[in-house]
């Protein structure tokens, strides 16, 4: 027990079942409080001036007019951050992002921003700042950004990666290389071999709530920061980084959040509503426009693939090769050890079994917004790249897609294709589920196509802080510093009332604002329920020591003889039979007397969140005429550990489809000649509506994670993965020609058959 | 004895080295050894990286002990969204 | 400008702008912020309320237009402590995650069943496809609206049957 984080196998009480969320009643009446439902008194409103330019120097930035306007307080631009990281080259980046220094990047890139009593006298301020452009060469295409004659972004980036350094600098930040075997021995075996081209667009999270913050910084050097994040810590200690605070002194309490799926795991523009309100001294609050989220908030990366799978006649893969390009916006990866394209490489072949493969990213900056995490971030697109080349060698030696897939799948003790061997994993288990799902014995018509297409993504745990308190009357708090993006609290409120054998009801999650928890990492890579829940486990398991303890001293007996089973203390021995077991409430109450207020505290680093793989099937009819699709039906069918609730995971699972579907069909970044942005709004960046999809199947598996005590893998994050290549796969079966860009929109479908004569 | 590997963008800081063995009975003690004797590691170390052993991945628990014969393979450290 | 008007049954006064959007003039003026902003632009439903009955995008109406008019939002829904059965649905379906969506789904959902007590899973879909969810893929929403609209017409069907036992 203690913080033995082994699986346990035990029966559940509470557990898998589908109780109410906390915050559902808040939620639906329009009581909860998010981003920009917030306001301070004698708060000002902050806005910014952007960039209309790809690439631009600043000759000449004159905010004079703008500063001497009746009831401006305060503008900012450079010249009021001086660099204060210390080296620290991520940390730099996040500055230079936030507010250009001497140079715009990207079409929205900040200048300058402005803080006054209204919204109408900032919009007058930001009109009367001067700006002189001096119009530099741009590129935001990946492949244009990677030949010799591009502009260069940075001219002290130098390809890291090269066994030696090059002698110039590059577009090309980084290159990766992940495998084993030889390739090149393995594709001369090869019977088979398939070589393929792809590109994907840049799409972005969606999230329906803007970036939005209140900010408070005192003279003082202390600071309040309300906002919608994935996580306050690590925003609280970017501010506080960037505007040279002391951490402990900034607190940053997290709003509900309106959605972020790795948005708002990065920090955009809080860091200037922070040095907005200390020049101002008052409180400042912004509030993005969806505009300047798509052209100044992270999205993800476009791409451009090549795939080459051998394989033998009997349908064995003897050999896999992928080069990777990714753009990662204007600036290099977020945290440098972690580039995009990398990420893409180390994913690219992770379902299948490779005796010779070989993986390379080529990371790139071009001048566009700085590319931010987006749901098991940079997997789909390889995922796309890699699954349809696999169905296109399937029929090259003559088997069903899903047949091919079985054979060569991942199973435990394969060595993945990015170095590790695995554990036990759900690959293999998915692709059965699969065979076995009635969907694929659906019948097909005239100009429909089913697809199958496998994913994965890695998990991770991170460090946590949590604190469960016990009242009086036997309720119970628990504090998280991991942010509730979609019924956490419901899940973690469900592990708590297990390891204490209470009632649900009678648990009540918060998430903790910085000041009250050490630190916690973002909520991110699905870790939410995984690694708060695993400390909550260890923070009950010491409450409940705490409990035998007051136990103990209530009979007077000593603590060896006192057991916790069912929420209830019992005697262990017999000679004690005359004492009736103790429920928790009662412990409580008696606790004023017995040694003060009952807690538990767990800070961990829980590690190891368990690998997760899907596979999804997917049915679409194309309309030869006009190049449309519709998605008939989808099913996913994905390996989540051990579902804690499972009306959640399943809202996840079809959540990430949908998104999925989205940017397989419909989503792209669209920049003009001139290095623009054409489409930032929901108008013309279609994201799916109700009336796009069908209801969306899905089947859990659980195959319990050896390393938390309920099994629990993460599994917000995979269902994105599979569905470029799901629908890809469908879309050529149904038209009977390979679809090699994404998005798949009716203009490519058409172009596509016009090209191969049909 | 643990037998390392490196992907390829720790290469260059390992002087062309892609795979080695060390004796180390913890990811501390391994990680401890190889920054002494490939300092430019280091950068690699604080910009974040992850480990795995036998498989199961490491971002933060230095801790784990690794079992003798063990393979190690040092990535980089991937986030989420 | 001064601005009187109805909102969810109560007579509210507010002052704002010629120019300031409804939407604004909701959350800022009158404190209503459960009535959200996701584009400002007509396009994502966020801001969703009824004007005289009538479904609209807040973020395109003025806060001018509301002048005698009768508005209703997510704030008017419940009675007392009672949710309305499309409120209690949502919850018991997880038909949100974030729940920022969820407002202006409700709003929309309520329009379509007095309109149409009893639409197929087409007509749901067509009439909430001005809502923009990115949490749920809307599979869990629809599922409430169709256990909302079931629910409702049977609360309907009571009301008729009492009304005639007491004539
Ligand atoms: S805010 Fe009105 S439709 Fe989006
Ligand atoms: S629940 Fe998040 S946008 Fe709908």
């Amino acid at each position: 027990m203690g913080n033995d984080p082994s699986f346990t196998n035990q029966k559940f009480k509470v557990i898998g079942s589908r109780v109410q969320r906390p915050d559902g009643v808040d939620k639906v009446t329009g009581r909860a409080r998010y981003g920009a439902d917030h306001n301070a008194p004698g708060q000002l409103v902050g806005l910014f001036l952007r960039s209309p330019h790809a690439h631009a120097r600043i000759t000449r930035l004159d905010t004079a007019r703008a500063e001497k306007l009746s009831g401006v307080k305060a503008v900012i631009t450079s010249d009021d951050l001086p660099d204060l990281t210390n080296g620290d080259a991520t940390a730099y980046t996040i500055l230079e992002n936030c507010m250009a220094r001497g140079r715009a990047l990207y079409d929205g890139h900040a200048v300058a921003a402005v803080a006054a009593v209204d919204e109408q006298t900032a919009k007058k301020a930001l009109k009367l700042i001067k700006v002189t452009y001096e119009v530099l060469p741009h590129v935001t295409d990946v492949d244009e950004a990677m030949k010799p004659d591009a502009p260069v972004l940075h001219d002290h980036i130098y390809t890291a990666g090269l066994p030696r350094k090059p002698r110039k600098p590059s577009n090309v930040y980084n290159v990766a290389e992940f495998g084993h075997g030889d390739v090149d021995k393995g594709f001369a075996q090869a019977d088979v071999i398939v070589e393929q081209s792809y590109k994907t667009e840049q799409t972005h999270q969606g999230y329906i709530e803007p970036h939005a913050c209140v900010a408070s910084a005192s003279p003082d050097g202390t600071g309040e920061l309300w906002v919608t994040t994935q996580g306050h810590f690590h925003y609280r200690s970017v501010c506080a980084t960037l505007l040279g605070m002391d951490i402990a002194k900034l607190k940053v309490t997290s709003s509900e959040i309106g959605g972020g799926f790795g948005g708002k795991t990065h920090v955009w523009m809080e860091p200037i509503a922070l040095a907005l309100s200390r020049k101002a001294n008052r409180p400042v609050k912004v509030v993005m426009s969806r505009e300047e989220v798509f052209r100044a908030s992270g999205p993800t990366s476009s791409t451009s693939i090549d795939v080459k799978i051998g394989a033998k006649k009997d349908g064995r893969i003897i050999a896999a090769f992928a080069a990777l390009r990714y753009q990662g916006g204007a600036f290099p990866g977020y945290i440098p050890g972690m580039p995009w394209a990398a990420i893409g490489a180390m994913t690219a072949f992770t379902s299948y079994k490779l005796p010779n493969v070989k993986s390379v990213g080529y990371d790139v900056v071009v001048n566009r917004p700085k590319v931010a995490a987006y749901r098991a971030p940079s997997a789909p697109m390889a995922s796309f790249a890699v699954e349809s080349t696999i169905d296109m060698v399937a029929a090259k030696v003559g088997m069903k897609p899903l047949d091919f897939r079985i054979m060569n799948a991942a199973k435990k003790g394969t060595r993945s294709s990015f170095g590790p061997v695995y554990g036990p994993i759900g690959i293999g288990a998915t692709l059965e589920a699969v065979k076995d799902h009635p969907h694929m014995r659906a019948k097909l018509k005239k100009n429909q196509g089913r697809g199958i297409a496998c994913g994965f993504w890695f998990n991770f745990g991170g460090q946590t802080c949590t604190d469960i308190n016990i009242a009086t009357d036997g309720t119970v708090t628990v504090t998280v510093g991991t942010i509730d993006v979609g019924g956490a609290r419901a899940s973690l409120s469900l592990i708590a009332a297990e390891e204490l054998g209470v009632p649900y009801e009678q648990v009540k999650a918060h998430i903790g604002d910085t000041g009250s928890l050490g630190h916690n990492d973002t909520t991110e890579g699905s870790r939410g329920t995984f690694s708060s829940g695993m400390a909550i486990i260890f923070a009950a398991r010491q409450a409940i020591d705490v409990l035998r303890e007051r136990a103990a001293i209530m009979w007077e007996i000593p603590v060896e003889d006192v057991i916790w089973e069912d929420g209830h203390a019992r005697p262990r021995l017999k000679k004690y039979k005359k004492l009736k077991p103790l429920s928790l409430a009662a412990i409580a109450a008696a606790s004023p007397t017995t040694g003060g207020p009952i807690a538990g505290h767990n800070e961990s680093v829980p590690d190891n969140a368990g690998v997760s793989f899907a596979s999804h099937i997917c049915d679409v009819e194309v309309d030869p005429e006009t190049g449309a699709t519709r998605i008939l039906r989808y099913t996913v069918v994905q390996d989540a550990g051990k579902a804690i609730h499972p009306t959640y995971v399943e809202g996840q699972m079809q959540g990430g489809a949908a998104q999925g579907i989205g940017w397989a069909l419909n989503e792209e970044y669209i920049y003009g000649e001139d290095g623009r942005l054409q489409n930032p709004g929901f108008l013309d960046y279609r994201i799916p509506v109700c009336s796009d999809l069908p209801f969306i199947d899905t089947q859990i598996l659980e195959i319990p994670n050896p390393n938390h005590p309920y099994g629990i893998r993460g599994v917000g994050e995979t269902s994105i993965v599979p569905p470029l290549a799901a629908i890809g796969n469908a879309i050529s079966n149904a038209v009977g020609v390979r679809m090699n860009h994404v998005p798949m929109s009716p203009p490519r479908i058409l172009k596509a058959i016009e090209e191969a004569g049909g | 004895m643990v037998s390392v590997t490196f992907i390829s963008t720790f290469r260059p800081a390992l002087g062309g080295a892609d795979a080695l063995e060390i004796e180390a009975k913890t990811l501390r003690e391994l990680m401890r050894k190889l920054v002494k004797k490939y300092p430019r590691l280091q950068k690699h170390i604080d910009e974040g990286i992850a480990l795995a052993v036998d498989g199961e991945i490491y971002r933060d628990n230095w801790d784990v002990e690794i079992p003798d014969g063990s393979e190690v393979y040092l990535m980089p450290r991937i986030q989420g969204g | 400008m001064l601005v009187s008007t109805t909102i969810n049954g109560d007579v509210v006064e507010f002052a704002c702008p010629p120019e300031e959007t409804l939407l604004t003039a909701l959350r800022d003026r009158v404190g209503l912020t459960g009535v959200k902003e996701g584009c400002g632009t007509g396009d994502c439903g966020a801001c969703s309320v009824t004007l005289d009955g009538r479904l609209v995008c807040s973020c395109l109406v003025l806060g001018a237009e509301a002048q005698g008019r009768e508005i209703a939002t997510v704030e008017g829904l419940a009675e007392g402590e009672k949710l309305h059965p499309l409120q209690q649905n949502f919850i018991d379906h997880a038909a949100l995650q974030c729940g920022i969506c969820t407002p202006g789904f409700l709003m929309a959902a309520k329009a379509l069943l007095e309109r149409n007590p009893n639409p197929t899973e087409t007509e749901i879909r067509y009439a909430l496809a001005g809502n923009l969810c990115r949490c749920t893929g809307y599979d869990k929403i629809v599922h409430a609206v169709q256990a909302s609209a079931k629910e409702l017409r049977q609360l309907d069907k009571k009301k008729q049957r009492r009304k005639k036992s007491k004539k």
